[in-house]
């Protein structure tokens, strides 16, 4: 067995049978494992399970099969030690820009003061650049303002690893361009270790260290998992002058393309 | 623009208002009665050429003025002003909706949380839930023995259901994002539901409230009618036995107001718990 930081074993997912006939898995066999520091990008079609994994490693859902091992001890049940960034942002709109970024650091550290969570808690809202609107509610805020907000409450509590589903998906270009420079900021400074699914190949080319490959579901595998081996100081605006850049990324096209079929 | 609408929004219920006093005021107008005495008499005896003997709008002022002027008088039993009596109304109607409170958000969070709880007592909600609360009366009379402890009893089943119901839904369609983030932020029971599952729900409870208290309000009237002693339903109930329809409609305007003002206290608070999702 490897020494991996974070290490993934035979994780399986069936549901319940609907009808007469038994559901085949979501996905099965699934092993991977993630270095302390390394950013893991996972992408594959609809359906192969990418949120169920992600879900598991969080440990909102249970696998039926096979364990997650993170740091030495398995995953059962959620904990402070894994942040997660919602799909859907998932702020609570009664609360303040602040108070939703509060709500996590009080939960993370009960006895601090309070001029010690909002110390912090502003600390994580201006590295994200909403120094400005700590106390502006998140209707208030737009769609790139409020996954911000999402990012800055997972980074707020420190988490030992960041679960990231797929937070830029519903964003335009600009917005996704802008929010991934400062994620990557964020992450080179704190040495975080991230898994995040996405769907967009440049996005993870740009960000990760490997990305898994998982084959179309039911029944989906990890297909492959690709080292990226461009220098980690890559940047959106000159990546693609990197001459393993279209290598790289020709390979995940046609994975996603012609080879995740099978 | 809207200031315009408004001032003409105004005023056109003003003119509603002079025109319904102006018909009532024809309708009730008192002719001199014709000629012989004797007939007269007759007349009188079979209610013919009199007026009707409803009171004319300005009989009716008079009671608003009688009663407007001294609201708080109490000259025996039968005899209270008419802030007394709302006072008794709405003290029976505080303490019943109180009462119904304490055990409708509690049941309600359990049922919302507990599909299981839910799928067990929705059978005697929904029986329950369509008695007219004033069927509970004689029950409610011969087991409590009391008829002012009675009338809270019929105010506490009757606000009850409708928090009820609508405390289980707004906790039970929470969105599964928000309980999510509490779970990976391993955030405590009770943190939980006080600053996660309440304000989330507090819209919709505030919405069964809202109702129940309008129901309380229709309630009070009727049951303080059957039991009798004070209250604002009583006060109409008493005049109608003397037969005093200008303190009836008197009256009725005061429920009527009570019940507005009631219902817009309730207004506030739902939009002070409101929040914008998008």
């Amino acid at each position: 067995m490897s020494m991996h930081f974070l290490s993934v074993e035979g994780l399986r997912k069936a549901y319940p049978a609907s009808g007469a006939a038994a559901n085949p898995p979501v996905f099965e066999d699934i092993h991977f494992g993630i270095g302390k520091g390394e950013f893991v990008c996972i992408i594959g079609h609809s359906g192969c399970g990418k949120t169920t994994i992600l879900n598991v490693l969080a440990g909102l859902e249970e696998p039926s099969g096979g364990a997650v091992i993170m740091d030495g001890r398995e995953v059962k049940g959620p904990s402070l030690d894994r942040g997660v960034v919602f799909q859907g942002h998932a702020l609570m709109p009664w609360m303040s820009v602040l108070g939703n970024v509060a709500f996590a650091v009080k939960s993370k550290w009960p006895d601090w003061s309070r001029a010690a969570v909002e110390a912090h808690c502003t600390k994580y809202l201006g590295m994200v650049g909403l120094g400005h609107a700590l106390h502006k509610k998140p209707a208030e805020l737009s769609g790139g303002m409020k996954q911000r907000v999402g990012i800055a409450r997972a980074f707020a509590i420190q988490p030992k690893m960041l679960l990231l589903d797929e937070p830029f998906g519903a964003l335009d270009a600009l917005t996704r361009g802008t929010i991934q420079d400062e994620l990557l900021k964020i992450v080179q400074a704190t040495g975080q270790t991230v898994f995040m699914i996405t769907h967009d190949v440049d996005e993870a080319i740009l960000l990760a260290d490997k990305v898994i490959l998982m084959s179309n579901g039911p029944l989906a595998k990890i297909a492959e998992i690709v080292d990226i081996t461009m220098p980690r100081s890559r940047t959106r605006t000159d990546m693609h002058h990197d001459p393993q850049f279209y290598r790289i990324r020709n390979h995940l096209v046609d994975f996603l393309v012609h080879r995740s079929k099978n | 623009m809207f200031r315009k609408q408004a001032f003409k929004a105004a005023l056109l219920s003003l003119l509603i208002l002079a025109l319904f006093l102006g018909a009532w005021s024809l309708a009730t107008y008192r002719k001199d009665a014709p000629a012989t005495s004797a007939d007269a008499e007759y007349a009188a005896l079979m209610g013919k050429g009199r007026s009707t003997g409803f009171p004319t709008p300005a009989k009716v002022g008079e009671a608003f003025v009688t009663y407007l002027s001294e609201p708080f008088y109490d000259r025996g039993p039968n005899d209270k002003g008419i802030g007394i009596q709302v006072t008794h109304s709405l003290w029976r109607v505080g303490l019943g909706f109180a009462l119904a409170v304490a055990v409708a958000l509690p049941l309600g969070f359990a049922i919302g949380m507990s599909p299981l709880l839910f799928q067990a007592l929705d059978p005697f909600i929904q029986l329950l839930k369509p008695i007219s609360p004033l069927a509970w009366m004689p029950l409610a009379l011969y087991s409590l023995k009391d008829s002012d402890v009675s009338g809270i009893f019929v105010i506490f089943i009757c606000s009850l259901w409708p928090m009820l119901i609508n405390t289980a839904f707004g906790v039970a369609s929470v969105r599964r994002d928000w309980i999510n983030v509490a779970r990976t932020l391993e955030v405590g029971p009770l943190r939980k539901a006080f600053q996660v599952i309440l304000p989330a729900a507090a819209p919709t409870i505030l919405t069964g409230m809202r109702i129940s208290m309008g129901i309380a309000w229709l309630v009070i009237v009727a049951a303080e009618m059957l039991v009798g002693g004070t209250g604002i339903g009583y006060f109409v109930w008493n005049e109608w036995n003397n037969l005093a329809l200008p303190n009836v409609i008197f009256a009725v305007v005061m429920i009527g107001l009570v019940g507005m003002v009631l219902d817009q206290l309730f207004g506030r608070l739902q939009k002070l718990v409101t929040y914008r999702e998008q």
